[in-house]
């Protein structure tokens, strides 16, 4: 496949891994976050940690945005979906994801109709396809997936189609990694930054990363080479004391973002004042809504949500694994009570999710192929 | 962040500016490209495809900029070893 | 749900902890907390399984973990014999001095007709299969139809045709069957239950169980095309491809492979769950590790295409036509050749082996060279979107 397999060659990585074990100082330990999830995925799909050296951690980052959506939200999502009359589409990683009275899957069973689609146009053809029902997408995403919810709206609206409306969940990434960087808990080298969401809203909004608090940014692609060249970046970064945004994965995100698709966000959707975020608390302006232009495809308008706070289960430490304070094998929980099967947490469950890479993919004893400080040999 | 599969542009349709019929590892599928309207992909290049979207065009030159890259640091490699093992002291 | 599973797990986790005083677990090293916890998460793998749901959700029919833990902790559990013990694909029956194999299987596949076959073909050749992979010379089939009101009978008629050309060339009779028809709105058109019997000729047993470390796992041909197909033939992804079903029956081709390697040790029908599953049960079974390499896994172009598209892996997805089995490691290029000799075996291959490390984990090496694990899924692999 182009474009994939020549960014998996093995032993391209052998090559990169022993540059970047070079520019380690003995002695020093690097922590790096990886902000997305799909980055997270990768990075364990591959087995990618076999070709960094001890003194560089991946810390996981909160770009998984299946994790961040707090359980009173999916609580409010399965009361749309058990409305007369209601046909909610999804997509496939929500499936799991657990409320406080149990998953889309489970709300299946006791009679809802909650169908995954892989795009947000395929809403559309189930609302041509049934006019008695109201058909209400449950978007999700960051800046990567809003456009095509935006693209969807506006389509509906040239289309006439009146039985169509949005739950909108959308979050943004740039306050997420901001409370990180805030956070008091954290002490990070350098950040791999988001590799899709960047095509939408490009390089420029991670400048402040660089500038303000003095840590380097590679945007990254998804493959391993791609993540492993970036880290490559990361390190000259430190080893030269600059502190840059650059852009690796320029053969996909242009450096100023996409217009069209920032435009059809702005014409459909807006800033929510705040949102709670799983694990990080309240952030203000890190979400989106449904634009009062748009009201009449506003679910949270059409339909009553009841909007009711709910707490994490005690034992749950997603929060912290979110911000990248816990690795997922540190949680109490962690592979005894709380598993893909029986996950408590949105990190087990999403696909993206740091706990459920680690537990299907990552979850081994590790032969690392480089050691730091014993280049090229 | 999200999964983003690279395809070729195979088609565009007839009627609708909008869509276009893309090949992905032989597979065929019609994607929307209304977020590219400002420059709207031909048949034959490539473009990043999500959730039947495609989100931005694949720059070939930037492609093989970052394959140059890698190529560049494997041979450097290849380099080094060989040097290595031509130094061996006793 | 009820929540007061979480507080009986957390206490088992916390006498974990119980053994060592606060200050002497964090003095120990990264590397040795992690191998704790690893160790700690066996141990609960391998624990009684239990359902935790009220109701039957799709999970419990996507052929992965909720899968086997409805089966252990439901049926295993109020059935419990020796004979059903091993869950094997056919159960291993002596009746007045010879050796029988019983399986059965339900067939309940949406849409019903799909490119390379429809659920006729997979009614006869999935369990012409089990007995095949069982070590079993499949003889005869029940049949039993649950239709639903409305169905057309025109459609009844292609399945049925579609059945006894695949019971021809399987060489098997359908000789009993039952027919029901349920009220219009279930059964999805037409379900098929089919039940199989065949008698064992050849000395041994077979059973994933016996695999030891040096064995060969080998795969008959390229993975995922059925799974994807029915995907596909959905309708409701809007994704053309050149992919059909690789619904076959296997009688012929393990019949050469054990004429050619007599000491196979076992082999499976790759179906519901696909590779991956199997390769879990052969570590657990034989509570033995697996490596396996991804670059050795036959998958076909369009197969990994869609399978990018959507965001699942092909080892999870479903065949109907192909089999693992596991031979001893010296036997293996004998195996592959027997099977590439076949046409339903041309793209063969030995795919990994058995090992004694990490006991019960199955490892991919990936084509990247680095190393993971690979796990049972939960339910149906789902297109991820991020």
């Amino acid at each position: 496949m182009r474009f994939v397999d020549e960014f998996r060659d093995a032993d391209k990585a052998h090559a990169l891994a022993a540059k970047i074990a070079a520019l380690c100082e003995p002695g020093r330990q690097y922590k790096l976050m990886e902000v997305c999830g799909g980055h997270t995925h990768t990075i364990y799909k591959h087995g990618l940690e076999d070709y960094l050296p001890e003194s560089i951690t991946l810390v996981h980052g909160p770009g998984c945005p299946v994790c961040v959506i707090p359980m009173g939200r999916v609580d409010d999502a399965i009361h749309l979906a058990s409305q007369p009359d209601v046909i909610m589409t999804s997509f496939g990683d929500m499936m799991r994801v657990p409320g406080s009275g149990g998953s889309f899957f489970d709300a299946n069973a006791e009679g809802t109709h909650i169908r995954m689609v892989y795009s947000p146009l395929d809403s559309l053809k189930i609302a041509r396809q049934n006019p008695d029902k109201q058909v209400v997408f449950m978007a999700i995403g960051f800046e990567t997936t809003a456009p095509s919810t935006a693209m969807t709206m506006i389509r509906a609206r040239a289309e006439g189609i009146e039985n169509f409306s949005v739950f909108c969940n959308h979050v943004t990434i740039v306050p997420a990694i901001k409370a990180i960087l805030d956070s008091p808990d954290l002490r990070l080298d350098g950040f791999i930054g988001p590799g899709h969401v960047s095509t939408v809203i490009g390089c420029r909004p991670y400048e402040f990363i660089a500038k303000q608090y003095g840590k380097p940014v590679v945007v990254a692609g998804f493959e391993p080479l791609d993540i492993l060249q970036s880290i490559y970046m990361l390190m000259l970064q430190l080893s030269q004391g600059r502190s840059e945004v650059e852009n690796q994965y320029a053969r996909v995100v242009p450096w100023n973002g996409n217009l069209v698709a920032l435009k059809a966000i702005g014409e459909t959707m807006e800033l929510r004042p705040y949102f709670e975020w799983r694990g990080l608390g309240f952030i203000s302006h890190s979400a989106l809504k449904v634009h009062e232009k748009y009201a009449a495809m506003d679910a949270e308008l059409l339909f009553q949500v009841p909007g009711v706070r709910v707490a994490d289960p005690k034992a749950c430490q997603c929060g912290e694994v979110l911000k990248g304070v816990l690795k997922p094998w540190e949680c109490k929980v962690f592979g005894t009570a709380c598993t893909p099967e029986t996950p408590i947490g949105t990190c087990m469950v999403s696909p993206e999710g740091a706990c459920a890479a680690y537990y299907n993919f990552g979850r081994m004893n590790r032969n690392r192929v480089a050691e730091a400080g014993v280049a090229g040999s | 962040m999200c999964l983003g599969i690279p395809g070729e542009v195979i088609e565009l349709h007839p009627e609708q500016p909008d869509l276009a019929k893309v090949n992905v590892s032989g597979v065929r599928r019609m994607i929307n490209i209304g977020l590219l309207s400002d420059d709207p992909p031909a048949p034959g290049e490539w473009v990043l495809i999500h959730v039947g979207f495609a989100l931005s065009k694949i720059d070939e030159q930037e492609a093989a900029a970052t394959m140059q890259f890698l190529e560049g640091t494997g041979q450097a490699y290849e380099d080094e070893l060989a040097a290595l093992k031509a130094s061996v002291i006793e | 749900m009820s929540k007061s599973w979480i507080d009986e797990a957390l206490a088992q986790s916390e006498l974990g902890h119980e053994g060592l005083a606060a200050e002497g677990r964090r003095q120990l090293p990264l590397a040795d907390r992690e191998q704790q916890v690893l160790d700690r998460i066996d141990r609960a793998r391998r624990r009684r399984p239990k359902v935790r749901e009220e109701r039957v959700t799709m999970s419990h029919g996507a052929g992965g973990k909720a899968t086997h833990t409805l089966i252990e902790a439901v049926f295993l559990d109020a059935f419990r014999n020796p004979l059903l013990e091993p869950l094997e694909d056919a159960a291993q029956l002596a009746v007045g001095g010879a050796r029988i194999a019983l399986t059965t299987d339900s067939y309940v596949v949406s849409p019903l007709f799909f490119p390379g076959g429809d659920i006729g073909d997979l009614a006869v050749n999935g369990t012409v299969n089990d007995l095949a992979v069982s070590g079993a010379r499949p003889l005869y089939l029940s049949a039993g139809f649950i239709l639903e009101e409305g169905f057309p009978v025109a459609d009844l008629q292609r399945v049925t045709e579609s059945m006894r050309a695949a019971a021809e060339r399987a060489g098997v009779y359908v000789v009993t069957g039952d027919t029901k028809v349920v009220q219009k709105g279930k059964a999805d058109g037409c379900y098929i239950n089919t039940a199989g019997v065949g008698v064992v000729e050849r000395d041994g047993t077979l059973g994933v169980a016996q695999a030891q470390p040096g064995d060969a796992i080998v795969v008959s041909g390229p993975i995922g095309d059925h799974g994807i197909t029915i995907m596909l033939a959905r309708g409701e992804l809007d994704i053309e491809a050149d992919i059909c079903s690789d619904t076959a029956p296997l009688n012929g081709l393990v019949a050469d492979l054990l004429d050619a390697v007599p000491g196979v040790r076992a082999m499976r029908d790759a179906t519901r769950g696909g590779v991956a599953t199997i390769l879990n049960e052969i570590a657990k079974a034989a509570d033995m590790g697996v490596l396996v390499s991804e670059d050795a896994i036959p998958v076909r172009d369009e197969v990994r295409g869609a399978s990018e598209l959507l965001g699942i892996d092909p080892m999870y997805v479903a065949c109907e036509g192909r089999l693992v089995a596991v031979v001893p490691g010296e036997d293996a290029d004998r195996a592959v050749a027997a099977l590439r000799a076949h046409p339903l075996g041309e793209q063969a291959a030995v795919i990994g082996h058995v090992r004694a490390e990490q006991p019960g984990i199955v490892q991919l090496k990936t084509a990247f060279g680095g190393t993971r694990i690979v796990d049972l899924l939960v339910g149906d692999p789902l297109p991820r979107i991020c």
